[in-house]
């Protein structure tokens, strides 16, 4: 079965673009514009991984990771978290609460899906 | 992301980023304002982070590198002043304004594929950059390199050992020692050892709990950076070693590397300031999608309108039923009409927005004190009206400014407070919005105004106006009540311009003075642009619509209002006018119409290009709202018309370009004589005045 993954970011560019990558390798992706919204999809449904921009409206990213991380039901989930280049404090931030790892904007489809691979294969 | 990669839809994801770049831009314009009243709070200063720090992530993504450059500095800037080592105040303020309209042009030259001059906005650069510098921040590099030690040893192959104990806070992070395993796998041959001395009995176990270490030998032709990039989301989170045993090269120095999870201890607990806040759920979808939805309902209303009217033909007590569900079927019809066209309607917020910053510099400009003060932002209007009304409504406020409102002194001289207020509100009234732009200037002295239009030959010398008359004057072509003719809001076009904007998107605008005091524009809108107001009239077998907004009156002349002019045709009298008569059955060859004027109706329409022309028809049948269909797109473009709708008939009818009549009339009166009763001609001046 294919893997399911959400991908949390204010910015409908990047949703699309994400989602359509992630399409385009099989997974099956589950979209929100906010920590706020994926919480909210998260209570409905279960996925192998979540991909979160940290600056958005409502719920940062940040918020949503220590939400997601005291959740019984998703704490297990790997989150990888969008960061700019040489943003290391929101990178360091984005590790202590708990993100399995990161990705640095802008990143190629092929950087995408491996990176993918290897923290949910 | 990058996607410059094949098979992705690039336009269409450049589509969306515009568009999103557009409500980026908007928002932040709202929010600089806000912070510049001193109205916004720490989240103002977070949302316009945001809004830069989106378009900088897009722009990442389809290699707009100066669109990039200059956001990631602008974002330095707003990120230093979120965590206040800069603080909020004029100067700062006045390089963020200037900084969001430098990116909104950058924004507009992507979109656009224009190149900028290559040292555009440089100025605002630099002085962001010595704002930041100020803050004791080190200079922003444009785009660093990513990783500036990568290592130069490639293409030998070497043996490390490489000692890791995962902590338990990797495993709470969802990191998973296999997976690393695996991926220190794909570097080449790997030798693995497990450390399990550490795991307890059984009964003592923490499920969530790292017990275990691994020591793993590698053979490998790739870099060590490859291998810090297999552990580079762990470092922080275990304990790492990593030493070369053997080297088929020259032997490296020996890196080492643990760290301490103690500082993950250390967590801030931030929540955003907004986190209480309910978004408005919303979803986005295609214009397409929508106008289709509406063209349907558009249809489905015609259907029921055709019931409805069949409906009546018949006996209601035989059929109570039927009637019963026709009745319902229209209620329900019209529920979902107005349902599609709230889908289009959008706040009038976006145009509003942009006003304040308008007044401001144009204010400084003009060194005068003035305030705008904005209501009913929230007002839905169709978004293709929306779209339209930018213009006329900037040009109605420059003018307020710069003609209406007085210098401060002149003001105080006038026993006015100095600074001087526009007031711009929308509301909706009786299934119109209405727009009102007042300040309280000096109003309009209407002295000078009908002086001025009897120079210009706007008004004959004897007649007298209404004060409401003196004062829509301004909306005649080529009417300007500056003295000076300034850049600002002169640029030889005038109110007639706003008058025409207004006027295509089927609104009315007319104006309120009081010589002193002020004036008021007041804008009034349809709703929508997909269903018109129409006047259904008839000549001959033939059904036409002519638009509401565009009659003054109608009539059926007498025959001494009549008089046939050499050259022009015939013209009708009316109240010391002599208005040319169009028509309409020679327009579009129809054969069986009434031909004199005294036996039909003539309506009186009025359009910005063609002035006042009567208009022949045979018969009013009744005033009715239409749905407007696009000619062009289900047949093809005819002159004189601007559309069709289908009638509760079923029968379709056109509705008429009124702008177009005209000249369509005398074209094809060469080829179609006029009666012969009105062969005989009278004396008339040159050129006949038909304008008031």
């Amino acid at each position: 079965m294919a893997k399911r993954i959400l991908t949390v970011d204010d910015s409908k560019t990047m949703r699309d673009m994400v989602s359509f990558t992630l399409k385009k390798a099989g997974y099956e992706v589950g979209e929100a514009e906010d920590g706020k919204a994926a919480l909210a999809v998260l209570a409905g449904a279960k996925f192998d991984l979540i991909i979160t921009d940290l600056n958005m409206p409502n719920m940062d990213g940040i918020s949503l990771i220590k939400n997601v991380r005291s959740d019984a039901n998703h704490r297990g989930v790997p989150i990888l978290i969008l960061t700019t280049e040489s943003d290391d404090k929101k990178k360091g931030d984005g590790k202590a609460a708990g993100a399995t790892g990161w990705l640095v904007k802008p990143f190629s489809p092929e950087k995408l899906v491996e990176l993918i691979q290897r923290v949910c294969p | 992301m990058n996607i410059e990669a094949e098979g992705y839809p690039q336009a269409q994801f450049r589509k969306t980023y515009f568009e999103e770049c557009a409500e980026l831009l908007d928002a932040l314009q709202t929010n600089l304002d806000l912070l510049l009243n001193g109205s916004g709070d720490d989240e103002t200063l977070h949302a316009i982070f945001r809004s830069v720090h989106s378009i900088k992530g897009g722009a990442g993504a389809f290699g707009f590198s100066g669109l990039v450059a200059f956001s990631h500095v602008f974002e330095s800037l707003l990120d230093a002043m979120r965590e206040q080592k800069i603080a909020v105040g004029p100067d700062v303020m006045q390089i963020l304004l200037r900084a969001s309209d430098a990116l909104a042009d950058i924004v507009s030259a992507a979109r656009d594929e224009q190149t900028l001059v290559a040292d555009f906005a440089a100025d605002i650069v630099t002085a962001m950059e010595e704002a930041l510098h100020g803050a004791g921040d080190p200079p922003v590099p444009g785009a660093k390199p990513k990783s500036a030690t990568e290592s130069v040893d490639l293409s030998c192959e070497r043996q490390y050992r490489i000692a890791f104990t995962p902590h338990t806070e990797m495993l709470q992070k969802a990191n998973e020692p296999l997976l690393l395993i695996r991926q220190l796998r794909k570097l080449g041959g790997l030798k693995v050892e497990v450390d399990t001395s550490r795991v307890p009995p059984l009964d003592l176990i923490d499920s969530e709990a790292a017990y275990l270490s691994w020591v793993f030998t590698l053979d490998t032709g790739s870099p060590q950076s490859a291998i810090h990039e297999v552990f580079e989301f762990v470092e922080d989170d275990c304990e790492l070693r990593i030493d070369v045993i053997s080297d088929s090269s020259v032997a490296a120095p020996v890196a080492g590397l643990a760290t301490s999870p103690a500082k993950s201890a250390a967590v801030k607990s931030a929540e955003p300031a907004g986190a209480s806040v309910t978004a408005t759920q919303s979803i986005r979808v295609d214009v397409d999608k929508v106008d289709r939805l509406v063209n349907l309902v558009g249809e489905l209303v015609i259907t029921q309108a055709m019931l409805t009217e069949q409906g009546t033909l018949l006996p209601a007590d035989h059929y109570p039923a039927l009637i019963q569900g026709i009745e319902a079927l229209a209620q329900g019809a019209r529920e979902l009409q107005e349902s599609v066209m709230a889908i289009r309607a959008q706040p009038v917020k976006s145009v509003f927005a942009r006003m304040p910053r308008i007044v401001r510099d144009l204010a400084a400009t003009l060194g005068k004190e003035v305030r705008i003060v904005t209501a009913g932002e929230m007002t839905e209007i169709d978004k293709t009206v929306i779209e339209q009304l930018n213009d006329p409504l900037t040009h109605m406020i420059r003018n307020a400014l710069d003609h209406g409102i007085e210098g401060p002194d002149a003001r105080v001289a006038a026993g006015k407070p100095r600074q001087g207020t526009i007031n711009l509100s929308a509301a909706q009234r009786s299934g119109r919005i209405v727009i009102e732009v007042s300040d309280d200037g000096r109003g309009l002295n209407r002295e000078k105004v009908l002086a001025k239009a009897r120079d210009r030959g706007l008004v004959a010398a004897g007649a007298t106006l209404s004060d409401e008359e003196i004062d829509n004057l301004i909306f005649l072509p080529a009417f300007s009540t500056a003295d000076v003719v300034s850049n600002i809001s002169g640029r030889g076009v005038g109110m007639d311009v706003v008058k025409r904007n207004v006027q295509s998107l089927g609104g009315r605008i007319s104006v309120q003075s009081r010589f002193g005091a002020g004036s008021r524009f007041t804008l009034s809108l349809p709703l929508t642009l997909a269903v018109l107001d129409g006047m259904v009239v008839s000549v001959g077998k033939e059904t036409f619509i002519i638009p509401l907004t565009a009659i003054i009156e109608s009539l059926r002349p007498q025959a001494a209002d009549i008089h046939p002019v050499v050259g022009r045709g015939l013209v009708l009298a009316l109240r010391g006018e002599y208005l040319p008569l169009t028509h309409l059955h020679r327009c579009f060859a129809i054969s069986d119409a009434i031909t004199d004027p005294c036996r039909g109706i003539v309506i009186i329409v009025e359009s910005e290009s063609a002035g006042r022309v009567g208009v022949m028809v045979d018969e009013l049948l009744g005033q009715q709202q239409v749905v407007v269909k696009s000619l062009e797109a289900n047949y093809e473009s005819v002159d004189g018309i601007s559309g069709a709708t289908i009638l509760g008939n079923g029968r379709v009818a056109l509705i008429l370009d009124i702008a177009r009549l005209r000249e369509i009339d005398s074209r094809a009166a060469t080829d179609r004589p006029l009666p012969a009763q009105y062969n005989a001609t009278i004396d008339l001046p040159e050129e006949a005045p038909h304008a008031a």
